[in-house]
């Protein structure tokens, strides 16, 4: 693909959102590059994913097995299953780097996640860093930054 | 000298008679677990009387530092003196009753200073000024409660630079109440080459909607890793055995993996029982034992201890040692639990980890992983057994069955025992923690 245009960026952002609402997790998972990371970090602007706690720091392997897992016949904390709904602002691009083909945008969300009877409210900014691969593009990192990642939280079980 | 207001008298159902009706040889009521007065009875009695752990030493490494925490529903601050003694002092104004430290953790400098009325105290609790101080002249307050400052928690003992601390002023002894169990913390710390952990990488704080214990429970409940954690553990060894062959074992999976070992597995590795509701699980081998080697630590701890040494420290894998009443130490993976008990069915479960000084990166990297991916709220295994907890919590309320059954492998002369290892999958330790429930519940009832 060209050089995507800041639009290209921004809708890649929303159909991200987009596939995760709808659980549709496989593709979702192809939108990552091999060597992707999904980063929630535990702490306000943490820089160390790996010698610091974090809620979820996750190569493309990790992301599989939680998908798997939601599906799975004896996953009984997804029985009933969790639903979810991204509520996004517009993201910002934040970097361009045509010549090095390396994107990054930041967005506003809320993220309300459920199951039974109970809704939880979450709010925090996603920050992707993308690449054109094969004429598409793919996320190489995806953080989110809870604006309360340090509170107690019961269980986060689907993506933000 | 009666005791003070931390045991008053508990309501007339709650009296020791009918604290040992709730726990038979091999059955526990279900109203330990539900029963709001239970719960009250634990705050005032149970948490008063054992030693709980409070915080780490290298979390106040200079005078002024404090961190603040929970024993029991009790809010207390832990601070660095000037001398390098730690206090202990319950973290409520002696005027109004305000929390006098607020945040987390911090330096408060020579004093803390109360925020609504500016009452000052030395940092081991003493009264140190107020304003207005000759408004006080001449009425009777040397006499009053509030003289005295911060309360201060009735005994504190550091011990390897874990700080545990006795509410009540009066009872059983730190060497009495712990025995031989403080060998899990000796191990932990002697793994560090320079012996000396220090709290690192950040805590994760986990909501649960269920009562404390049952965390507790599940410490050595080594008959539901293959059952609740076949969804996250097992998954995670069929998605890795989808990868190309020859792929390098990722450090995720060997942490998962072990989750899944068969019943003969848990049988083999054995629990140790100690005194007191202490006990752990993994003797002879465990869930940790057989992680790939850290480039370079081997070599730290010869250089160290000598090779002898470092085989007796390394070769020790002990699995889960629980501290009765609520925490729980992991030596080969240096992490620490505590479940705060908030009400009759919440639990804040906090899940701590340590750098073990002098030793590789490598090693916290592993502990901080092992700790996302098994201890905090969006852990795929922390979510199995999350779900089971507050299943037990909602169904303990039927009046369809009573009693909840720990009697796998009861043998009655275990009753006679203390420091004995046995069958990993013997409930005995779960028996043992019941007993020391017990025992630390009425203890102070009694001495009315």
């Amino acid at each position: 693909m060209a050089a995507p245009t800041a639009q290209q960026l921004i809708d890649f952002v929303l159909d991200e959102a987009a596939l995760l609402d709808a659980q549709r997790l496989d593709e979702w998972l192809a939108l990552f590059t091999d060597d992707a990371r999904y980063w929630m970090p535990l702490t306000p602007g943490q820089t160390d994913p790996l010698l610091q706690n974090s809620l979820l720091y996750e190569d493309k392997m990790l992301l599989q097995i939680r998908i798997e897992r939601l599906a799975g016949a004896r996953t009984f904390s997804q029985q009933p299953r969790s639903r979810c709904h991204h509520l996004l602002q517009q993201p910002r691009i934040a970097q361009i780097d045509a010549a090095a083909g390396t994107y990054s945008l930041r967005t506003a969300f809320h993220y309300v996640e459920t199951r039974l009877d109970e809704q939880v409210l979450f709010a925090g900014w996603a920050t992707h860093h993308l690449v054109v691969l094969e004429g598409a593009l793919r996320i190489k990192l995806k953080r989110v930054d809870l604006v309360n990642s340090d509170a107690a939280f019961g269980n986060i079980s689907l993506f933000m | 000298m009666t005791l003070p207001a931390l045991a008053p008298t508990p309501p007339a159902t709650l009296a020791p008679a009918h604290i040992r009706a709730l726990v038979r040889e091999t059955e526990v009521h279900k109203d330990i677990y539900i029963d709001p007065q239970v719960f009250a009875a634990e705050m005032q009695h149970l948490f008063a009387n054992a030693w709980v752990y409070v915080g780490h030493a290298s979390q106040v490494p200079n005078a002024g530092d404090y961190t603040t925490t929970t024993v029991g529903d009790q809010p207390m601050v832990m601070v660095r003196q000037a001398d390098g003694s730690i206090s202990v002092l319950h973290n409520r104004c002696a005027h109004k009753g305000v929390k006098v430290a607020g945040e987390a953790c911090g330096n408060t400098g020579k004093f803390f200073r109360c925020p609504y009325h500016a009452w000052t105290y030395r940092t081991d609790g003493s009264l140190m000024s107020m304003p207005l101080k000759n408004g006080y002249e001449n009425t009777g307050f040397d006499s009053c409660e509030a003289s005295r400052g911060m309360a201060r928690a009735g005994a504190v003992q550091v011990y390897r630079d874990f700080v545990f601390c006795r509410l009540n002023p009066r009872g059983e002894s730190f060497e009495d109440f712990f025995g031989e169990s403080l060998s899990t913390l000796d191990n932990m710390v002697d793994r560090s080459p320079q012996g000396r952990l220090e709290v690192a990488g950040g805590v994760l704080r986990y909501m649960h909607r269920c009562n404390w214990k049952m965390l507790v429970d599940n410490q050595t409940d080594t008959c539901h890793p293959m059952v609740a954690h076949e969804s996250s553990a097992g998954t995670a060894i069929r998605v890795f055995a989808k990868a190309p062959a020859g792929t390098p074992k990722p450090m995720a999976v060997e942490l998962f993996a072990p989750f899944m070992s068969p019943y003969e597995f848990f049988e083999n590795m054995g629990i140790r029982v100690w005194r007191n509701g202490h006990g752990h699980t993994g003797v002879s081998d465990s869930i940790h034992a057989a992680y790939s080697p850290v480039p370079g630590y081997h070599e730290a701890m010869v250089e160290a201890y000598g090779e002898e040494r470092t085989k007796q420290i390394v070769s020790e894998v002990r699995h889960n040692t629980v501290y009765f009443p609520n925490i729980m130490v992991k030596g080969p993976i240096q992490t620490l639990r505590v479940f705060k008990p908030i009400a009759v069915d919440r639990t804040l479960v906090e899940s701590w980890t340590f750098r073990l000084v002098g030793a590789p990166d490598l090693l916290l990297e592993r502990t901080c992983m092992y700790n996302r991916l098994v201890n905090g709220p969006t852990s795929v295994v922390g979510h199995d057994d999350l779900e089971v907890y507050e299943r037990a919590q909602e169904a303990l309320h039927s009046r369809g069955r009573d009693w909840v059954n720990v009697g796998r492998l009861y043998d009655p002369a275990e009753l006679d025992q203390t420091n004995v290892a046995t069958n990993g999958t013997n409930e005995w330790q779960m028996r043992n923690q019941l007993r020391a429930w017990v025992k630390y519940m009425t203890a102070s009832m009694e001495g009315q």
